[in-house]
């Protein structure tokens, strides 16, 4: 019972994860293919702006994963942290990369420099999700066996599922991406760049559908499990996930993008759940369940209430965050305002 | 960052097999690994507590006085501590990676016991992410006094973060509330364990320590630019607000320094065995300051009689436990502990007598009636305290050297050693290598760029500049 709940908080945790820091990675992936740099500028300066002010604080939802994961499930940590390590290193070394890259971009003035962040930053924006998807792919295909570096450090996540958990997760960052980018350009009143990310939300939309078709015939081959949790419990996810997707490519082209956006969150979340309920409850395929890999009630107990008592913390905190934001900035500016070297 | 012998032997000589497959290359790989991010964390982390407090004196202090001098200062201040931010939460998300990828014997077996404390510390953290964005937004939005209210919390998350984490440290040195059946762990007191009796020494200690750490380090930034002939009230404030601060809290440091060592001298006489160099167990144990392990003995160092049978029990007849009551293969290389401890002890006096010089000079001038900073010696005086920032930083490592040195060659002291805690995977060393690659082409990236910054006037001081007023973090 607690370690569901723990397992449950744990997941909302990983969906908040895909959907925020998955907007920021699949921003990076845009500025990628922003094009050379006179005419990808704009588009630059733009991504630069939209994400500029959540910076790297969302990997806050990340950390929230591995700490809930070592505290509640501290076996299934174990096994896949150090089976996994290879790509979970790149993956650790892409943050920093692109978290470091993108400051110093912002920062320096000569071409040669921007260019050189920039492509740092673009490229850990998109090898991080890939690697990242290729660990999911790992846990879910069953190539992580319980006790510590039992897998196969290789193929554990170089593998057909594996792949496919990382192209997925690159794509569906990027259609994330573009889809909040839309709205903010259609707010930001720039019709043109508006309409050129919604023709890109469009485009890895689609490509994502591809591939998560594909992968239909990937999975019954490679992780046969997941396929048949897929395909059962998991089938009702699996259809939100698919009309959200659908739903949401509807609403781009009718300009709606606001509810674009909030479908799109759907369809991707759904995706997670639908992993999470067709394993369900197996942590480690095919034989750690939930329940073997549990901490003692009594931690379960203290980090859940401990949680709780965050949340209620959190909550009037984040309202007086908002509060502010509503406030008008008054109009005699303060003396301290920066402008001096 | 571990002892460099051990490591390069490690690089230089075929990989022998150790029990359970890990070579003693990839162990040592993985030490230096831990060591090296952990050494980079702790300084930002440092900042992230102290530079806050900071922050908030200066801005005060600019209210009170409505210079507006002062308020740039604050909104300096302010700039970095968001950048600070986001680089602490970078190094710190390697780091849950690190303690899996690297010590998933640990993690498997203890990571619910010590699960507790960085759940708190998530939360302490969200809160903080949370209040800066208030506190960076809401600048010119909110009533002075109001908005200075809004900056509590975010002291008071940085002190209740580094609290949290030195808990889960201090378990590894006091391991407490736990049972063990069958190598599992099948009952746990988390609390118990977060609260155990080495909590309170070090978090203590460590606290003070970032606050040492960061009004040093920012006071020695100004410290140059006074140097340099930048005499105005801009960079007289930037001074003397951080090294006012920490002069007062470098005594309290010491005296918690001097805690943590009697806590040693109850709990883990081991340790402290190590700290000071005492092979066999006897009394009118001298104090040795410097010197060499050599056999069973230190030398080249220099000894005062009696001196740690005294200051553990106050008389020369006090027996003090050796190392001779362990095992040998259970001793820490006592030479790195030991220097350790004297240079981080050294640095503490040393920045002490710079408190004391500023008591003096402020007294001489008031007798003298003329301004402080502007009698003779100055120039010397300066220049010390724009090495005491560079020093601070340089006895919180070694601080943490003594820790993580003197628990060796136990990663749970008493519970589970280093090598079982290691991952057995291959390659470890690899990946020691690139970590060592990237944060090095980052620590030159950042260098470079930040001194462009200083001289190209029209690129923002900071990255966040153009986004401080619209920083809404979460
Ligand atoms: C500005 C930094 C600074 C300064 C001036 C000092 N220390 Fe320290 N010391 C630390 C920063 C530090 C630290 C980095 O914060 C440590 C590492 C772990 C901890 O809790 O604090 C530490 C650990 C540490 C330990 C080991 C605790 C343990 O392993 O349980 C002892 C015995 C002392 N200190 C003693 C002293 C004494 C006697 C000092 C001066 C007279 C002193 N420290 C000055
Ligand atoms: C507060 C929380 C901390 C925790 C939970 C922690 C945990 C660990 C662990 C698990 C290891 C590996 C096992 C071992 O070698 O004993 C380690 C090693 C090490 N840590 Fe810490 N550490 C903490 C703080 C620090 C800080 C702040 C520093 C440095 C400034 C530091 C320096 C080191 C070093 C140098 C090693 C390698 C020691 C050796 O192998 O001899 N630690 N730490
Ligand atoms: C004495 C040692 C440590 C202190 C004092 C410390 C303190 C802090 C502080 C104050 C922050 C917030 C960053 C900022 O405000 O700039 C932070 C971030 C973080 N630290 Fe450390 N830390 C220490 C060691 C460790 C260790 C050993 C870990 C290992 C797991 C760790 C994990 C983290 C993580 C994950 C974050 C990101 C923010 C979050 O908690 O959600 N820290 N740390």
């Amino acid at each position: 019972m607690l370690a569901d709940l723990t397992l449950a908080v744990t997941w909302a945790g990983l969906t908040c994860y895909a959907l925020f820091a998955g907007a920021d990675f699949g921003a990076g992936f845009w500025d990628l293919l922003a094009g050379r740099d006179t005419r990808g500028l704009p588009q630059r300066r733009f991504i630069e702006h939209s994400i500029g002010p959540v910076w790297e604080a969302n990997h806050v939802w990340l950390i929230f994963v591995l700490v809930l994961l070592w505290a509640g499930f501290s076996p299934v940590f174990a096994a896949v942290l150090s089976t996994l390590y290879i790509p979970l290193t790149l993956a650790a070394l892409g943050i920093i990369a692109r978290g470091a890259a993108f400051a110093f971009r912002k920062a320096s003035v000569e071409l040669w420099q921007q260019r050189l962040f920039g492509a740092c930053f673009a490229l850990s924006s998109v090898l991080t999700p890939f690697f990242l998807g290729t660990v999911a792919g790992g846990v879910a295909s069953g190539r992580v066996p319980a006790g510590i570096a039992a897998g196969d450090t290789v193929t554990s996540w170089a593998n057909p599922t594996s792949f496919l958990g990382g192209v997925l997760a690159v794509l569906a960052c990027a259609h994330l991406a573009a889809v909040y980018l839309c709205q903010d350009a259609a707010r930001g009143g720039d019709a043109a760049l508006a309409a050129q990310f919604r023709r890109r939300a469009v485009l890895s939309g689609l490509a994502s559908g591809v591939v998560a078709l594909a992968g239909i015939a990937i999975l019954h081959e490679d992780a046969t499990v997941l396929f048949h949790g897929l395909t059962h419990r998991a089938l009702p996810l699996v259809v939100v996930s698919a009309v959200a997707g659908v739903a949401g490519l509807v609403l781009l082209v009718r300009d709606h993008f606001v509810w674009a956006r909030a479908v799109a969150a759907l369809a991707v979340a759904a995706i997670l759940w639908s992993w999470g309920a067709a394993q369900y409850p197996n942590m480690l395929v095919p034989s750690t369940t939930v329940s073997d890999a549990a901490s003692t009630d009594a931690v379960l107990a203290a980090c859940l209430i401990s949680l709780a008592v965050g949340f209620l913390l959190l909550v009037p905190s984040l309202w007086l965050l908002y509060a502010t934001f509503q406030r008008e900035q008054p109009a005699h500016a303060d003396a301290g305002t920066d402008s001096t070297g | 960052m571990s002892q460099p012998a051990s490591l390069l032997a490690a690089v230089l000589l075929p990989p022998s097999a150790a029990p359970g497959g890990v070579t003693p290359g990839d162990l040592s790989a993985a030490r230096a690994q831990m060591g090296f991010s952990l050494a980079w964390h702790i300084v930002v982390a440092c900042l992230g507590v102290g530079l806050p407090l900071l922050t908030l004196a200066a801005e005060w202090y600019g209210i009170r006085t409505g210079n507006p001098a002062h308020r740039l200062l604050a909104r300096r201040w302010a700039r970095a501590m968001g950048v600070l931010f986001a680089v602490g939460a970078v190094s710190g998300t390697i780091l849950s990676f690190e303690m899996g990828l690297l010590w998933p014997g640990l993690m498997g077996r203890f990571g619910q016991v010590i699960g507790l404390p960085f759940a708190l510390e998530g939360i302490a953290f969200f809160i903080e992410a949370i209040f800066l964005g208030i506190y960076l937004y809401a600048w010119d939005r909110l009533p002075p006094r109001l908005h200075l209210l809004t900056g509590v919390p975010i002291v008071v998350a940085g002190i209740l973060s580094a609290f949290f984490v030195v808990c889960a440290n201090a378990w590894m040195n006091q391991p407490r509330g736990y049972t063990l059946r069958g190598g599992r762990v099948v009952h746990v007191d988390p609390w118990a364990a977060m609260l155990n009796p080495a909590s309170p020494p070090q978090s203590v200690h460590m606290v003070l320590a970032a606050l040492v750490v960061s009004s040093f380090l920012t006071a020695s930034v100004y410290a140059v630019a006074l140097l340099r002939g930048r005499r105005d009230t801009y960079h007289r404030t930037g001074f003397f607000i951080p090294f006012v601060l920490g002069a007062v809290v470098t005594p309290f440091q010491l005296v918690a320094g001097d805690w943590a060592a009697r806590f040693l001298a109850h709990f883990r006489p081991t340790k402290l065995a190590a700290i000071e160099g005492v092979f066999h167990t006897h009394s009118h144990v001298p104090l040795t300051v410097l010197g060499f392990a050599d056999g069973d003995r230190l030398r080249y160092g220099l000894e005062i009689p009696d001196g740690l049978s005294l200051l553990v029990g106050y008389r020369p007849s006090t027996v003090i436990k050796g190392l001779d009551r362990v095992p040998r293969e259970d001793w820490p290389t006592v030479t790195s502990v030991h220097l350790s401890f004297d240079v981080m002890v050294g640095l503490g006096c040393f920045l002490l007598l710079m408190g004391v010089w500023l008591l003096l000079a402020w007294w001489w001038g008031r007798r003298t009636g003329t301004a402080p900073l502007a009698v003779r010696g100055t120039r010397l005086f300066l220049l010390l305290a724009a090495v005491a920032g560079p020093a601070a930083v340089v006895a919180l490592e070694c601080g943490w050297c003594v820790t993580e040195f003197g628990r060796q060659p136990w990663v749970v002291w008493g519970v589970m050693r280093v090598r079982d805690a290691v991952n057995p995977a291959p390659g470890l060393m690899t990946g020691l290598w690139l970590v060592l690659f990237v944060y090095a082409a980052m620590t030159t990236a950042a260098v470079y760029v930040l001194r462009r910054m200083t001289r190209d006037t029209p690129v923002p001081v900071a990255p966040q500049e153009s986004d401080v007023e619209e920083y809404p973090v979460a």
